[in-house]
């Protein structure tokens, strides 16, 4: 690790000024940036703690939709929301280790949108509004690519609302040795139609499953999803699953998921 | 009933107080006054060139102490390896020197070609990575796939080797043409090609050295992460430095965990030594989790293709086998024994197998060197062979379980000579099997399956029958075989004036519960409390010249150097004995700590007999020497052969491919046992590991020599939710016939054993679920490649 400044605001106004000095960036959790730090491949001059700001932690209703506060660790959302949204509170509570869930959070695991995360696919699958220091990004807007988003240099995830589905669940196969998602599916049923979202598959990062999306949209059933495949191309090879799995594995989540929605 | 103290008992661990509640001293612990800290700058690409390296700005940099190259070891060096290996052809093996500080080229990624010392870490850090700025290494073609290695004379990972092979060797090379006579006329041959899967150890403790130097002396000292001090000692003195063998002290303190990554003597400790002399100052050096990764010793890697002949009712006539063993870029201390002497003896299995011919070709690449890891060469010829006959099992529809009992030695058999140069002493496959089978409930099997199959799982069941040898080594034998050391242990045992007693011994706990069985014996056998023994390790300043821990060696060869210490101090104690109560040497009888005179009521208690031999008030000098301390060397007339049958249960998810290991029966025959619940931790660690190699972990390099799996982001270790509860057995004993304590070793059983279970059991569940093409799959048997291996209809 090399040396860095490290500061501590306790309100977003102090954050976002901190955050506009020269190579600054924000430490959450620090589940991912500080491992990174530690190996040396990422040196922010100034790290600018937001885990210090009380109006960007905790979980509450805002009418049909579920906030939860950019800096909220995993764990707070896996015991809070685990009768307003319970298949977000088990995606939550299947992240990392006690450790990892006690200290990363939702803002941390979106912003830095890793294509094997799971949170990706919570939002996209939710169709979440990404809410920031300066506006509100659609989540359909925001996974640009892999570890892409659509947020500027210095902006900041407040929280994040999600609009509770009537049934959802999130399948997770996963990668033998990190035990992130190898390929994860989330499903969610509203009123108006099913999204499906698949995470650690593509090499764009997360991806909504339109056809999936359609057909479950008519029948909400595993069985809609009968002879429905993702082609391969496209999709990661790695150690531990060739492209062809991948595309396979999108499929069986999916009907888990389906499956398991509640 | 089960005692509650003594030999047999399940005394819990005297050494977890400390290593529960935080008070363990590892070598990372000891924090030494005007301590330095070293850095090693260590090769990027698998295969280079060191063009130049320009100390001049590092040197400028703040806390910079020292900076060191392979130049400034190019006259030392040649960490040798501890066997020698003759090829078919008589030649001895390539042995090319291996540095403390790789010079002229680098030859794996991790390959360490320059050290910088520095006040902080920090600072030693910023300096090693100016150094590798300020160095060019021309990168070389990468060899990394073995059979690449050997076709092509013209990349080379020593220049002066063409074919990148360090020996071609034969065992036993006269029965090779008889061996092959057998396999053109035999009514069945089955023949499978395998991957036994490299592995990273990862040992909890990474490992850690301290180098210090006493100017006014001119000692050195080294605190290193060591199974075994005496010989990392041997090997910096008589082989890398030169430094005299009474001049420096080697330190193992609390060492968290080995596996064999520790055995090895490694240029980092010769690093801190010689730096510590230059600086007169401590240095001291912590390996990184990835500098682990990238630079102990891996273990297996042998790419082997098996073939079985045998009659139609699976009597078996041959096995054959050709092996590329992978030493990676240098040779470690062991890894010329692993793939032969460790491997090929045991290539007949508990089989009466009347011919056998292993042929091992080790092959040089530019990879981190493999040597010894739990189990060492016998994990690969068990599953060579256990696989195999599984596979002609198919082949020829026969009943495992009865082709196995065909095969096996029976027990009027012993001494049993095998075609492949061992004499077991002593064993009963037959009863270990059964014992398996009865732990199985194979009657209940059917139920077992269909029920999982009702939720979509395909449900089977693996067996292997496996042995070993160990208790290493016989001198005598391993002499012959080509080892440059002996392989006997010591032990000092010290009666403290006031009774209690400080056992000095050779071997090493790095996890293993030595502090508390060796003290149950020693309490057993000199009918003395537990409490009142002290069992001293890891010191050369204090315990008498031993070779460690590794091999399941503890407990039959050291065990039994203090069996026959305690012997003499027996003997001794008589003498006193006679002298206080006036009675005849012969006529002292010893038992439960009492020394008496047969057939009377005069006795002296051991405690008493202990105060009298340092205050020897009128002792007859001349045939009684005051005090009461014996040293044993004890050095067994052979190996030890602990066996048993490993039966494991899968279920496989079809439409994922994942394997979960469901259940797991272990029926061991390991001789006499001392504490019956360190032998159950034991298996439990053996069996986890050996279901991590066959499940889960896999070290991949890519064709450019880079560690795909440097992490355990991508190294996947087994973990709690990967492994069954197991269900033990150690009921049936054959106790050792060549050891005091009638013991065999437990400690490398279940790696050993459990992989080519777990394997034998997914084929099994795949041919039950219909997919009967399925032949086999090479280890880590992960979800993908279960997959991948459904698919190929
Ligand atoms: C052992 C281990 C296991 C894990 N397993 C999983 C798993 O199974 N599934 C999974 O999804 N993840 C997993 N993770 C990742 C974990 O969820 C991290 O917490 C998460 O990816 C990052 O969140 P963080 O709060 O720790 O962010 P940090 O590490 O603090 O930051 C990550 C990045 O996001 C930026 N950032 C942080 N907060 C904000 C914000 N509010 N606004 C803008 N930018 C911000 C930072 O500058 C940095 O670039 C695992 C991590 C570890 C160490």
């Amino acid at each position: 690790m090399y040396n860095f400044d490290f500061v501590k605001p306790s309100t977003l106004d102090e954050a976002v000024a901190a955050l506009g000095g020269e190579d600054a960036q924000p430490l959450s959790g620090g589940q991912t940036l500080l491992p990174s730090m530690k190996q040396r491949l990422n040196a922010p001059g100034v790290l600018v703690s937001l885990t210090g700001i009380a109006a960007l932690k905790g979980v509450s209703m805002e009418g049909r939709l579920l906030v939860i506060g950019g800096a909220t660790p995993h764990a707070v959302v896996a015991a809070e929301v685990a009768s307003a949204y319970p298949a977000l509170a088990a995606l939550a509570g299947g992240i990392g280790d006690p450790a990892v869930r006690n200290r990363g959070t939702i803002g941390g695991s979106l912003a830095n949108n890793d294509p094997s995360a799971c949170y990706p696919s919570a939002a996209l699958g939710s169709g979440a509004t990404i809410v920031t220091n300066n506006r509100e990004i659609a989540a359909d807007d925001f996974f640009t690519g892999m570890f892409e988003t659509a947020l500027e240099p210095g902006e900041i995830i407040t929280a994040v609302k999600f609009p509770v589905p009537e049934k959802a669940a999130y399948a997770k196969f996963q990668q033998p040795a990190s035990r992130f998602a190898l390929t994860g599916a989330y499903v969610a049923k509203y009123g108006d139609g099913v999204r499906v979202a698949i995470t650690g598959a593509s090499e764009g990062g997360v991806f909504r499953w339109t056809e999936a999306e359609e057909a479950l949209s008519r029948s909400f059933t595993a069985e809609a999803l009968n002879g429905l495949s993702l082609p391969e191309d496209g999709m990661m090879g790695d150690l531990h699953g060739t492209p062809a799995y991948r595309a396979h594995l999108c499929a069986v989540m999916t009907r888990r998921a389906v499956t398991a929605a509640r | 009933m089960p005692k509650d103290g003594g030999i047999g008992a399940s005394t819990k661990r005297r050494e977890d107080i400390r290593f529960l509640t935080g008070r363990g001293v590892y070598t990372d612990d000891l924090n030494l006054h005007g301590q330095t800290f070293a850095v090693f700058c260590r090769s990027t690409v698998a295969h280079g060139k060191i063009v130049s390296i320009n100390t001049a700005a590092t040197e400028a940099m703040p806390g910079v102490l020292a900076v060191f190259t392979g130049q400034d070891f190019k006259d030392v060096g040649g960490n040798p390896a501890g066997w020698l290996i003759n090829s078919r052809d008589g030649t001895p093996m390539r042995e090319p020197k291996r540095p403390v500080l790789a010079h002229g080229k680098v030859r794996h990624v991790g390959d360490a070609y320059a050290a910088v010392i520095a006040e902080t870490y920090a600072q030693a850090k910023d300096a090693a990575e100016q150094l590798a700025a300020d160095t060019v290494i021309d990168e070389l073609p990468a060899i990394v796939d073995m059979k690449a290695a050997v076709a092509d004379p013209s990349n080379r990972v020593h220049d002066e080797i063409p074919d990148n092979l360090c020996f071609d060797w034969g065992w036993i090379e006269d029965n090779r043409a008889a061996v092959d006579e057998v396999f053109k006329t035999a009514p069945h041959v089955t023949t499978l090609e395998l991957v036994n899967n490299r592995l990273v150890p990862n040992a909890m403790e990474p490992r850690a050295s301290i180098g210090e130097y006493f100017p006014g002396t001119g000692d050195y000292k080294l605190t290193t992460t060591s199974q075994n001090p005496h010989l990392t000692r041997l090997l910096i003195a008589a082989f890398v430095m030169g430094i005299p063998e009474n001049k420096l002290q080697v330190v193992a303190p609390d060492v968290g965990g080995g596996f064999g990554s520790k055995i090895y003597h490694y240029g980092e400790e010769a690093v801190v030594l010689a730096a510590a002399k230059k600086l007169k100052r401590p240095v001291r050096w912590t390996a990184e989790r990835s500098e682990s990764f990238l630079s102990d010793a891996h273990g297996r890697d042998h790419v082997t293709k098996i073939e079985l002949a045998c009659e139609k009712d699976g009597t078996f006539l041959a096995f054959r086998t050709e092996t590329l063993a992978n030493v990676g870029a240098y040779l470690s201390n062991f890894s010329t024994a692993t793939p032969t002497f460790l491997h090929g003896t045991l290539m007949a299995g508990p089989y009466k197998v009347p011919k056998v011919y292993v042929n091992v070709k080790t092959v040089f690449t530019n990879t981190a060197p493999v040597d010894a890891y739990r189990g060492a060469g016998r994990p690969e010829a068990t599953f060579s062979l256990e696989r195999v006959i599984d596979k002609m099992c198919r082949e020829l529809g026969l009943d495992q379980f009865e082709v196995r009992r065909k095969n096996f030695i029976t027990p009027d058999m012993y001494p049993y000579t095998t075609p492949v140069g061992l004499v077991y002493d002593t064993g009963n496959y037959h009863a270990t099997l059964d014992k398996a089978l009865e732990m199985t409930d194979l009657a209940g099997f059917e139920a077992r399956a269909a029920e999982a199959k009702a939720r979509g799982k395909l449900r089977g069941l693996g067996l292997s029958t496996w042995i070993e040898a160990c208790g290493i080594a016989p001198s005598n034998l391993v002499g012959v075989l080509g080892s440059r050391v002996g392989l006997y242990d010591a032990a000092t045992v010290r009666v403290n004036a006031t009774g209690n007693i400080s056992v000095m011994t050779g071997a090493h706990s790095h996890g293993q519960g030595h502090e508390t069985v060796f003290a149950q014996i020693v309490a057993e056998k000199l009918g003395v409390d537990a409490t009142s023994v002290e069992i001293v390790h890891g010191d050369t300043a204090k315990i008498p010249f031993g070779m460690g821990s590794y091999g399941s060696r503890s407990l039959a060869v050291c065990g039994s150097a203090i069996d026959r210490a305690m012997g003499k101090i027996i003997a001794k104690g008589k003498k006193i004995a006679a002298h206080m109560l006036e009675a005849a040497e012969g006529d002292i009888e010893f038992k439960d700590g009492t020394f008496s005179v047969a057939g009377t009521d005069k006795a002296k208690t051991f405690g008493e007999i202990a105060f009298s031999a340092y205050v020897p008030h009128n002792y007859p000098l001349e045939t009684l020497e005051p005090g009461l301390e014996e040293t044993a060397f004890y050095d067994p007339g052979n190996f030890t052969y602990p066996a048993g049958a490993y039966l494991c249960e899968v279920e496989v998810d079809p439409d994922t491919g994942k394997v979960q290991v469901v259940a797991f029966h272990c029926a061991d025959d390991f001789g006499n046992i001392m504490n019956p619940m360190i032998v159950e931790g034991q298996v439990h660690g053996g069996v986890g590991q050996g279901i991590g190699q066959a499940l889960c972990e896999n070290t991949t390099y890519d064709e450019n020599g880079q560690l795909t799996s440097a992490s355990f982001m991508d190294y996947a270790m087994p973990r709690a939710d990967d492994v069954p509860f197991y269900n033990v057995d150690y009921s049936c004993q054959t106790p050792c016939t060549h050891n005091p304590l009638g013991v065999k070793g437990c400690g490398e059983a279940g790696a050993i054993g459990s992989p080519p279970a777990v394997v034998n059991a997914v084929i099994d569940a795949l041919h039950r679920g219909g997919y009967d093409h399925v032949t086999h799959i090479d280890m880590p048997v992960s979800p993908a490649r279960v997959w991948a291996a459904m698919q190929k209809h």
